[in-house]
Formats: C-alpha cells, structure tokens, sequence
C-alpha cells in the first residue's frame, strides 16, 4: 500500500513544477522588496543617489546571460525530442555560460571598489549595488547547481519522464534570474545618476 | 487503483517478492522524519503547544514585576539565576522577555504552531488527497521549525540574554550589537532563528498553494473547498508573498550588524561619547520593509482561525454557512488589503500627513469584509440547533474576541487618534483581542473539534468547559483593563511605568490583570491534561463524531498513509448541506450524489447542470402528480 503511494507520488510531477512557478513568485517578492527598499531610501533625501556610472562589465554578463537563456531554450527543445547529445551539449554550454556570468559579475565588483565604490559606505545606494548583484548571484549560483543536477541525471538513464522534468524544472528557474538579471540591470541603469 | 485488491490480497509473501519497493514503517520515518501530512500536523501541533506554553510563562513572568515591582521573590533568583538578581526581574530582561514573547507566540504559534497544523491535516484531508506535492518539502518545512524553534529559545543560554528591542526588531537597537545586552549574540541568534523559519514557511506556503490548485479530487472544484481550505489557501498565498520582504530587511539589516553598510543607520551615539562610522542610513526604512511583511502577518494568524471558526460553528450550528461565497469574497478581499495598510504601522514616524491619510482610508476599509464576516457568524447561529461542544464554545468565542478587539482597530486606524493612542497599552489591548485571543481560541476550536481526526480519541467535554470558561473569562479580565491604561497615556514595554508619579494609580489594575493572567495561565493546565489524557485513555473517536459533511471524516479513524483505503471518494456538492429541508437526515456528505438525495435537491442545486435539472424538474412533476392522486 505505501510503496505504491510513493510510486504514485513519484510520478506525480506536475504539481511539483507548479512548486517551482511559486517559488519564483516568492524570489520575485524578494527582488521586488530590494529596489523598493531602494527606492524609499534614495527618496528619503536628495544626498541619496548612486552618482556613478554603471560598469561596462555589466553590459557584457547581460549579453552573456541572454545568451544562456538561448542555449538553456535549445537544451529544453532537445529534451522534448529526445535528442540526448543535443540536450547534454547545450546544458554545458549552458552551464559554461553561467559561470562567464558569475566571473563577469564579480570583475564588475572588482573594477568598483578600484573606483572607490565600496560595500560599506555611507551613502547606502552604492552598497544597494552590490546587494542587488550579490543576492542575484545567489539565485545564479542555485541555478548552476539545479543546472548541473540535471546534467549528471541526464549522464545515468532514468526515465525521459524524468529527465524531461529535470530539464524543465531548471529551465523555468534560469530563465527566471535571466529575466531577474535584466530587470536589476535597467532598474540599475534607471537610477545610476 | 485495482491493484490496490492484489496488493491487500498478497500481504503474506509481499516482504520477499518486492523487497526493493517496500519501505519498512520504522520508529524514525514514522514519528520522526515522517513524510506523512497527518504526522507533520502533530509535529506542528505538539511544538507549537510546547512553544506556546513557554511563552506563556514568559508573560507570567513580567506579568509578576507589573504587578510588584518593589516585591523581591527569592524563588525568582533560583529559577532565573542572572536574570533575577536578588529576586527582582533584571530590567534588561524584562525587555527579553517582552521581546520573546511576542516573537513566539506571533510567528512560532500562532502562525507555525495554527496554519502548520490545520493546513497539514486538512488541505489533503477535506480535498481528498493522498499527501502533499511534495512530502518531502513538507518534512523539511517541520525541521526548519523545529530548528528554528531550539535556537530561538537556546538565546535564553547565552550570557548577556535574548533579543530585547521588541518583536519589531527596529534598528539602530537590532543593528548595533553595542546597543543594549539583547542586541548582541541574543539578537545574531534571533536573526537566525527567524530565517529558517521563514525558509520553513515558505517550503510549507508553497506546497499548500500547489496541493490546493493541483491536486483537489473528482468533483471538487474550488466552489465545493470547505472554508477552512480556503482560509488555509489565501493564508499561504499571503504567507508566500510577504515573507521574502521579510527576507530583504532582515538581510540588509545583517549588513548593518556585520559589514558596516549604513542602510539604517545614521548619527548614532554610543553611550554619550562613541561616535559611530554610520552616516546617511533611513531606520525608517526598516520599518517599510518590516511592516509590509508585518501587517499581512496578523492576517495570516487570523485568517485560519477564522476559516476553523467558519467550519465549526456551520458543523455544530446544524445550518449551512451564512453567506458562503461572501465568506470567500470577504477572505479575498482581506488578502488584497493586507498588503496596502502597512502604514498604519507608522502614523507617527513622521510621515507625510497625506500618506497617513491614504493608509488610513485603506486600513478602515478592512472593516468591511471583517464586519460581513462577523455578521455572517452570527447569522450562521441564528436560529441553528447549536451544539454546544468545546469546539463550539471556543469557535463562539474567537468570534467575540474578533468583535470586541475589531471596534478598537477602527480608533487605532485612524492617523489623528493614533497619535494619542500609538504605542500605548490601548494597542496592547487591542491586538491581544484581536489576533492575539482570537487567533488562539480559533486554534484551540481546531484542536478540540479535529482531536478525533488526529489521534483516533475523543477529548473530555467537561474539562473542555472548564477550560473554555476560565479563559475566556480570563482573556477579557487580562486585557479589558488595558484599554483604558492606554487611553491615560500608559505606554508599552516599561519596565516600571507605576514608579512615575501619574501613573501610580495604575498599581492595583497591574495586580488585578497579573492574578487574572495567572488564572488563565492555570486553566491551560485543565487543556494539557485533557490533550495528554485523551491522546492516550481518551473515548474511541466514531468514524463521524460531529455529523459532518466534509471528506476528511470519510477517511478511517485508524490513519494509515495515503488517507483512503481504496479509490479517493468524489465529490458532489458544497461542504454545507446542513438541515436542508427534505433530507432524511441532518447533514449530506459531500460524497452523496444529488440522485440519491432527490427529495432533497433544488433547483439551484443543478447550476451548469441542464441534464440534471431535466431530471429534476420530472422527479418533482412526478410528485406532484402523485400528491393529487392521493
């Protein structure tokens, strides 16, 4: 009787995506309470802005996380058509991809504190800078792992049932801090003056 | 599903034949790392009630220095130790105590200990499911609370005390580790403890959501829900927008404490002479973030206490909900108000007047579908044939406290009164009735009325009175007085305010609501006996104890994983049919088919349901027919 209910409860993925939808709900609540937080401080007082240009890096990690998205996109396709290769390459790339993000991001950091821009500072925007970025990074660094998760599944045999949720399950997730990324990186450009 | 007979029929030689799919019921994934929804509601329950009885005493504790503040206690030294010297109440940890208090019972009680519970047992129970999305989450969401629980209390071992700036934890008194004893390790602990627990309660608000949407039986759509479903499920929507705020304040304020950012610092001043290196920081920011978690977070303690509530005194009053769709609009509608009130948090703090009056008119909107409720309440008692079980009683109840702490929301609302009123014992007052009391006897309605669901029992009835009377007599005699402290200007938090000229006369109402407390506090015992007693030696629970309709009583008494037996029943109608007019009994489980019960149906019974209408309208011609025959 049980082992059959976790059988059944295996199989049972759908809802389980659907978890995952909410639990992008809530990291959207998260980034959405940072630039507000943001916006009520810099609106607390006129000595409160950014004044600094937004590093050039950025424009590079943006291009390369778009491009991420493209290949997570064309791994998600192979799956579906039970293209193995095609999905473990692009998954790869995927992952590769990400990590040029991680390292932009953190040369981006680098080039800002040469600048004089640091973390502890007493006009607070510029730390806000490195708290978007920061907790972004953490999202990105979940999904690499959710990413190579999926990479090592698809390497043993498992169910293309599986495999397929597997795939989607971090597919919705890094498109997710993709289009989390874009956002931070136009609300940061918004507001760089 | 079929395979279920086979299954039953083979048990004999099932061990050996399929040995790799069978996972032995043992002592640890039984009780302990237990994946089953109904084991992971009493883990909820039995911490949450643990968790509440320490804060109690807590509040018995500065309840003992209100009410003396010149007495020495001598026990009080050889409890407290340190924190007592000379048995009188260290006023630092007094504070703590405050402090932990209201950290407990609000979020470790009243929102683990209520919705942890009940949307455990129930959301799979009452919409015929075998268990969560995800079991496993579920498990995890219990020991991220369960761990969060122990470092919150562990803060009482550590040598300068437990946070102490209020449950608030407004800087700069939660951002300067220097800034009193609490704020240093008691306050890093406090920061830990409450992000686990918001990790553990957005895993359990994100599997309710999607158990909910996803996984109802045959039959049930979100029409037919019990409006304790919908309660839990607009409950855990609330919990998972609102928390990851939460998340964000607290994070910036942990770069406040440990990295020297000055998000919300600014000029501070150490003991008169320390200047310190934070410049430009908006404490008031904190509280924006704070609140907008804050605010949505009283609703998320109220709101299951009023689904329970709704449920009980429908089931106890023999008569249908009042209002059941009213009920789900004015649920709805509570939900999306929440989150645009927050402000009202902080009428004083210099915010601009035309703000103030925005939040104001926002919050004094909530009165609306809080007063359909209450009415729809009493007009579900009106004219019924109550019950008076415990569960009854302490479903009445909630709805008395709901009421007479509501009426005071609407002066503390209001931004002009709240600058008289705002952070005085008038506050106190009114959210320990209206959230705090009202919260609690929702729970404890739950708990009385779904005991037999939880562990096969019935609870005493007597002892239940006992326990109902004596507190909610005690309740009011408690916080009645407050409100007229309040309206004198007495504020909140103070370690000794009758030791101020014009507020000594308050000496004798301190010692009144302390024996008050104290007598409240004792009649809790009647409800731990009863609770312990029943689990063991309690009456063998019937399969439907209280002749209701919802699916969770369709399940056996004997739990097993998976609820049913057999196939999962499907569902046919609402959760209400009560004393409908031509039924053979007094209540219609959801299960029964309209065809079974045609002396019964009406038309509006048949809504989307042309075929069924047809049929209707033949069966009731037919009678007719008959009638003049006759």
């Amino acid at each position: 009787m049980m082992s059959k209910i976790q059988q059944e409860d295996r199989l049972n993925l759908a809802p389980k995506k659907f978890n995952m939808w909410i639990f992008i709900f809530t990291s959207f609540m998260f980034f959405a309470a940072l630039t507000s937080g943001f916006i009520v401080y810099v609106g607390g007082s006129s000595a409160h802005g950014m004044n600094i240009k937004m590093p050039d890096a950025f424009m590079y990690s943006t291009a390369v996380i778009m491009l991420s998205s493209l290949t997570m996109f064309l791994a998600a396709r192979a799956a579906k058509s039970s293209q193995f290769g095609k999905q473990r390459l692009y998954l790869w790339l995927t992952i590769m991809l990400g990590v040029a993000f991680f390292g932009i991001q953190l040369y981006a950091w680098s080039y800002l504190v040469k600048n004089g821009i640091y973390f502890s500072n007493p006009n607070a925007s510029q730390s806000f800078i490195y708290v978007f970025t920061g907790m972004h990074l953490l999202h990105i660094f979940a999904g690499l792992l959710l990413l190579a998760n999926t990479l090592w599944r698809s390497y043993r045999s498992i169910e293309q049932v599986k495999n397929l949720y597997s795939v989607q399950m971090s597919s919705i997730f890094w498109h997710f801090v993709d289009i989390i990324w874009i956002y931070l990186y136009v609300f940061l450009l918004l507001n760089q003056q | 599903m079929s395979t279920l007979a086979v299954h039953d029929h083979g048990v004999a030689h099932h061990e050996d034949d399929h040995g790799q799919h069978h996972h032995k019921a043992t002592f640890l994934n039984t009780y302990i790392f237990s994946q089953d929804h109904k084991m992971i509601a009493k883990q909820f329950l039995i911490t949450g009630m643990a968790m509440a009885f320490i804060a109690m005493i807590l509040s018995i504790l500065f309840r003992i220095q209100l009410a003396y503040p010149d007495k020495a206690f001598p026990l009080m030294e050889t409890l407290l130790g340190r924190f007592a010297p000379g048995g009188r109440l260290d006023s630092n940890f007094y504070l703590a105590l405050v402090t932990i208090h209201g950290t407990i019972m609000v979020f470790f009680v009243l929102t683990a200990g209520l919705s942890g519970t009940f949307a455990n047992l129930l959301i799979p129970l009452q919409l015929g499911v075998r268990d969560m999305a995800s079991p496993f989450m579920n498990m995890l969401s219990y020991w991220f609370f369960f761990i969060a629980s122990v470092i919150m209390l562990s803060s009482f071992l550590v040598q300068k005390g437990p946070a102490s700036g209020g449950w608030t934890i407004y800087p700069p008194l939660s951002a300067l580790p220097k800034a009193m004893p609490g704020s240093g390790m008691g306050m890093t602990l406090w920061l830990i403890s409450m992000v686990l627990f918001i990790a553990s309660q957005l895993m359990a608000g994100i599997n309710y959501v999607s158990t909910i949407l996803n996984m109802r039986t045959k039959g049930m759509d979100l029409w037919k829900m019990p409006l304790t479903v919908w309660a839990l499920f607009l409950t855990a929507i609330l919990g998972v927008l609102s928390f990851p705020v939460l998340v964000a304040g607290v994070v910036l304020l942990v770069f406040d404490r440990s990295f020297g950012t000055s998000f919300y610092l600014s000029d501070i001043v150490l003991n008169g002479t320390q200047i310190q290196p934070f410049e430009g920081g908006s404490p008031i920011l904190f509280q924006h973030l704070f609140w907008f978690l804050g605010h949505p977070e009283v609703y998320i303690v109220i709101m299951p206490a009023m689904g329970i509530s709704s449920e009980v005194m429908s089931v106890n009053s023999r008569k249908p909900i009042f209002g059941y769709h009213a009920m789900v609009y004015s649920l709805i509608g509570i939900t999306v108000l929440s989150f645009i009130v927050w402000g009202h948090h902080m009428f004083v703090t210099g915010m601009n007047p035309f703000l103030g009056g925005v939040f104001m008119i926002t919050t004094l909107i909530i009165a609306v579908p809080s007063a359909v409720k209450t009415f729809n309440w009493l007009a579900t008692l009106w004219r019924g044939n109550i019950r008076f079980t415990s569960g009854m009683l302490f479903a009445i109840g909630m709805v008395s406290f709901f009421i007479s702490g509501g009426l005071t929301g609407i002066f503390l609302g209001n931004a002009a009164l709240d600058i008289n009123l705002h952070d005085t014992y008038f506050v106190v007052a009114h959210f320990h009735l209206v959230m705090g009391s009202a919260a609690i006897f929702g729970m404890l309605a739950g708990v009385y009325h779904w005991f037999p669901k939880m562990f096969g029992r019935m609870m005493n009835e007597r002892l239940g009175y006992l326990h109902f009377w004596l507190t909610f007599i005690g309740a009011y005699l408690v916080f009645f007085p407050m409100h007229f402290m309040g309206l004198d200007g007495v504020p909140r938090r103070y370690y000794a305010f009758t030791e101020f000229e014009s507020m000594k006369q308050w000496l004798s109402v301190n010692t009144f609501v302390t024996w008050a407390a104290i007598m409240s506090a004792v009649a809790q015992l009647a409800f731990l006996f009863n609770f312990i007693h029943s689990i063991f030696w309690g009456k063998k629970a019937p399969q439907n104890p209280w002749e209701s309709n919802t699916l969770e009583w369709t399940t056996p008494v004997e739990h097993l994983h998976g609820n049913w037996p057999g196939e999962i029943p499907t569902v046919y109608r609402w959760p209400y049919d009560y004393s409908k007019p031509g039924a053979e009994h007094d209540f219609i489980p959801q299960t029964v088919p309209l065809s079974q019960t045609m002396s019964s149906n009406l038309p509006h019974d048949f809504e989307d349901n042309p075929v069924g209408l047809e049929e209707h309208t033949k069966w009731t011609s037919a009678q007719k027919s008959n009638e003049e025959v006759k």
